[in-house]
């Protein structure tokens, strides 16, 4: 299965990557190599299977109890904040 | 110059050694990070070394010990983590130039819970990107090398910490395995690595990469090693829901039973010439050597293993897709200049991504994206069960099944860089542990006969059994004797 560049492009905006134009081609043929390796699951019938939607399904959910416990203080928490204005993390304009 | 002895003995030996006072805690810890300090600019299993966090420690532990006060096995006990593990006040990049400078502000809970054993945290060590990976040739910061030949790959991604263990640097070290990322590298490296069951150990503070599979684990030197910092790493933690209520039994309890009565499953896919023959050799011979000491063995058939790495590149990359997209450039890590949040967010993701994340997210976001998740994301989830299904019958007969861990010795460094189809491929027989949320162990089984590199033979259990895993590893290991030290580094 061949993904097209247009292809390759709409998903990298979806998982917001830029992409290079060679990164694009090279990735176009990965994608569809790896794309056509997986093609096999199809040989399975899957009708009625569970899918594993948690590892151990038989073992019990724990809980916790419903306590205020303290976060992180503000400062700790924007140490790493590329940019920050006050106790806010800062971005470029989002509306123009 | 060759390691001192000191540093060749096993955390058993030398914690024996601690507590009749022949040597002291930062004795031993000086000795490693000069070990280090010798080695590791050609061996560059380090990313990080924290010399005065770790004599700090290790006084600390002898203080104790002067007053009659051992905290566990591991204390006094200089120990390596890969850097996918949240040290506070210490750099943290997880092999990503994306969290370049990224000082966490709280720790793991599982490196919590070893400096509360008192173990002596050394430095922060080499893997890939993202533990993506099975070479280490995927590190934002060059790869790490094989101690038994340079030129080659200590396997990945936890690779640093194998080969740090294996180059006498450390004792012990922590890693994480999503496919294999734990038991590759630590058989290509000649070193025991244990990937416990899903659940077993707390991923809080654990950098994720796919959730439903990464489990945190111990590579060590010997089997009685890793028993000892399962035992502390393991249990449940209030700040990891998926982590298990189970209670954590004591892993060297029975360790030396034996392997008499063990019923050894032998899946026949994963012994049909899928390996390089001198690793099938010397897997038969360790199956053989098991039947000597009175185990039985027990054809069993995994006919869904064979799908594992396709369901895998499904479910790992999709998974993946989600949890890296926290690395936009807004509160941590790598922030490319930009004049609009959207080319914030491309450029950031652009430049502090290196090929095989990038190369994964768009896989998982393909597989996620709509009209595509029944196909790709739910029919894997599905494949997954199948396969759970087949251990759960093989386990009918069978209290665990044994085979490799990888179908060849370490390869060279390039020689799968630019095929990342047969690079995944490497994990062929130790993904479907992961799918199946088993626990899986490698532990040594000689000398390829020509090469000479390391082999290991896998052994799976039981969902929470790790106890009978370290019981079979450790009868092998008693039977074949000390591992030989790697000599390429010195």
């Amino acid at each position: 299965m061949a993904l097209s560049p247009e292809e390759v492009r709409r998903i990298a905006s979806l998982a917001r990557l830029r992409l290079s134009p060679e990164e694009e081609t090279r990735l176009a043929g990965e994608l569809s190599a790896i794309l056509d390796y997986v093609r096999q699951l199809e040989e399975l019938d899957v009708s009625g299977v569970e899918p594993m939607t948690h590892a151990l399904a038989s073992v019990e959910t724990p809980f916790r109890e419903d306590r205020v416990t303290p976060g992180l203080p503000a400062d700790e928490a924007l140490a790493n904040a590329p940019a920050r204005a006050g106790t806010c993390f800062q971005v470029p304009r989002i509306i123009e | 110059m060759s390691a001192p002895a000191l540093l060749d003995r096993s955390i058993t030996d030398l914690a024996g050694a601690l507590s009749r006072r022949e040597v002291s805690s930062e004795e031993v810890t000086r000795a490693a990070l000069a070990r280090i300090e010798a080695t590791d600019e050609r061996l560059h299993a380090f990313l990080r070394v924290v010399p005065e966090r770790a004599i700090a420690s290790a006084r600390g532990s002898d203080a104790r010990r002067a007053r009659g006060e051992v905290r566990s096995p591991l204390d006094g006990i200089p120990i390596g983590l890969k850097d996918i593990f949240l040290t506070k006040g210490v750099e943290t990049t997880c092999g990503s130039r994306i969290l370049a400078g990224f000082v966490p502000p709280f720790d793991a809970t599982v490196v919590e819970r070893l400096e509360t054993s008192g173990a002596v945290v050394m430095g922060k060590l080499n893997m890939d990107e993202f533990a993506m990976g099975s070479s280490n040739e995927n590190s934002a910061f060059g790869p790490c090398r094989n101690p038994w030949d340079l030129e080659r790959t200590p396997g990945g991604s936890s690779g640093g910490s194998a080969a740090s263990v294996a180059a006498r640097q450390v004792f012990g070290a922590l890693g994480t395995d999503t496919g294999g990322s734990i038991r590759q590298p630590a058989s290509l490296c000649g070193v025991v690595g244990l990937k416990p069951t899903y659940g077993r150990v707390s991923r809080y503070g654990v950098v994720a990469f796919a959730s439903s599979l990464d489990q945190v684990g111990p590579i060590a030197r010997t089997v009685t090693d890793a028993a000892a910092m399962l035992g502390v790493i393991a249990g449940h933690d209030p700040r990891d829901q998926t982590s298990s209520l189970l209670p954590v039994p004591d892993y060297r309890a029975g360790i030396e039973e034996g392997a008499r009565g063990l019923r050894i499953g032998v899946p026949r896919e994963w012994l049909q010439g899928g390996s390089e023959a001198g690793v099938e050799r010397r897997v038969r011979e360790a199956l053989a050597a098991y039947e000597a000491m009175g185990a039985t063995l027990v054809d069993v058939e995994l006919p869904h293993s064979r799908y594992g790495v396709a369901a895998y590149y499904l479910v790992a990359p999709a998974e993946a897709s989600s949890n890296l997209a926290r690395y936009d450039g807004v509160r941590f890590g790598l922030r490319a200049p930009a004049r609009s949040l959207a080319d914030m967010y491309g450029e950031t993701r652009d430049q502090g991504f290196g090929a095989e994340p990038k190369r994964r997210i768009m896989l998982g976001t393909y597989a996620l994206s709509a009209g595509y998740y029944d196909a790709y994301y739910l029919r894997a989830q599905k494949v997954r069960t199948l396969v759970r299904r087949d251990f759960d019958r093989a386990f009918e007969r069978c209290d665990l099944v044994a085979g490799p861990v990888s179908p060849t010795v370490a390869f060279r460094l390039g020689e799968k860089v630019d095929d990342p189809l047969q690079m995944y491929l490497a994990d062929v027989f130790t993904i479907s542990c992961n799918l199946a949320a088993l626990p899986g162990l490698s532990v040594p089984a000689g000398l390829h006969p020509e090469s000479r590199l390391p082999v290991g033979l896998q052994l799976v259990g039981r969902p929470f059994d790790e106890a009978t895993l370290l019981r079979a590893a450790r009868a092998l290991e008693r039977e074949m004797g000390p591992s030989p030290a790697p000599e390429a580094i010195g």
